[in-house]
């Protein structure tokens, strides 16, 4: 089983149904030659980057399908070649990575990578968190919009809650284990009052080595 | 008083130096690139449309030849222009 797929521009002069028998009709001569449909994406009108066929804008639709034998491959491209409501199309065997990929991006795996380099902060963090061991820009962020912003209100919450904050935000980060970051942050409470003290007792050190 | 040993250059050695490039595609763990994505493609080539080198982009050579294979597929598919002016 080899899995393939087929991208093409539809003229978005025909009516909205001519552009969906069109489509349907593709879809219909692979399953009648035995191929099993993986997916039909519907990517819609869409402007071109240079106009084909005198037209700037198309329909595009993608169909991911599986078939025992490339024999329909050509069938499949000469009628696609002959078809004048066509305008445009691809169609190229996937090797394993594509396969992948296509699932991931069904699964809403592939857009949200670029959310999570971004992450929002509302709300200005008073403490840096991610000084805790095991908290990352990510998490600190997270926890921020939360309203967690600062050692002390760290190391009073509880770790479940702290869980729920994170799996609203991502659920990716909720596999971490808040538990420990919540001991580090009661330390980390306890030493920022103690660093508080410290620069008049670096400036003593100083004068000393001079 | 910083002793003799404290200074050991005159100017500050990082400014000045380039960042290190590297392959995104190696170094995120991506391992196929999509020619229906256009917007992603368009960090690959300049403002007139051409596909950007090696050296400049930091792909590995890998990488560099799909994403190449995927800047001609989207631009067959006039997702991407062949030929460009002021495209970013």
């Amino acid at each position: 089983m080899k899995q393939y797929e087929v991208t093409f521009i539809v003229d978005p002069v025909l009516s909205g149904d001519e552009i969906k028998a069109t489509a349907n009709m593709y879809e219909d001569l692979l399953k009648n030659e035995g191929c099993t449909i993986v997916h039909k994406d519907e990517m819609g009108l869409k402007q071109l980057a240079y106009p084909l066929n005198k037209r700037n804008s198309g329909v595009y639709y993608c169909i991911e399908f599986k078939s025992e034998e490339g024999k329909i491959i050509p069938k499949l491209e000469l009628s696609l070649y002959r078809d004048e409501r066509i305008l445009r199309f691809l169609s190229l065997r996937l090797d394993k990575h594509g396969i992948k990929y296509n699932e991931d991006k069904r699964n809403g795996l592939i857009g949200k990578v670029k959310k999570k380099e971004k992450p929002k902060r509302t709300s200005s963090i008073s403490d840096d968190l991610t000084k805790i061991e095991g908290i990352t820009s990510k998490v600190a962020g997270a926890l921020a919009n939360a309203g967690v912003n600062s050692f002390s209100k760290l190391g009073a919450a509880d770790a479940k809650s702290i869980t729920e904050v994170l799996e609203k935000a991502d659920p990716d980060l909720a596999l971490l284990d808040p538990s420990n970051w919540i001991v580090a942050a009661k330390q980390m409470s306890e030493k920022v009052t103690f660093n508080d003290v410290k620069p008049s007792v670096k400036e003593s050190v100083k004068k000393e080595e001079e | 008083m910083a002793s003799r040993d404290d200074i050991k250059f005159l100017s500050n050695p990082n400014i000045g130096q380039q960042r290190q490039k590297y392959c995104r595609f190696k170094k995120f763990g991506i391992k196929h690139i999509d020619y229906k994505d256009p917007d992603f493609l368009l960090q690959f080539i300049n403002e007139q449309g051409k596909i950007l080198p090696r050296r400049i982009t930091g792909n590995s050579l890998k990488y560099q030849k799909k994403v190449a294979v995927a800047v001609k597929r989207a631009r067959h598919l006039a997702m991407l222009p062949y030929v460009a002016d002021l495209l970013k």
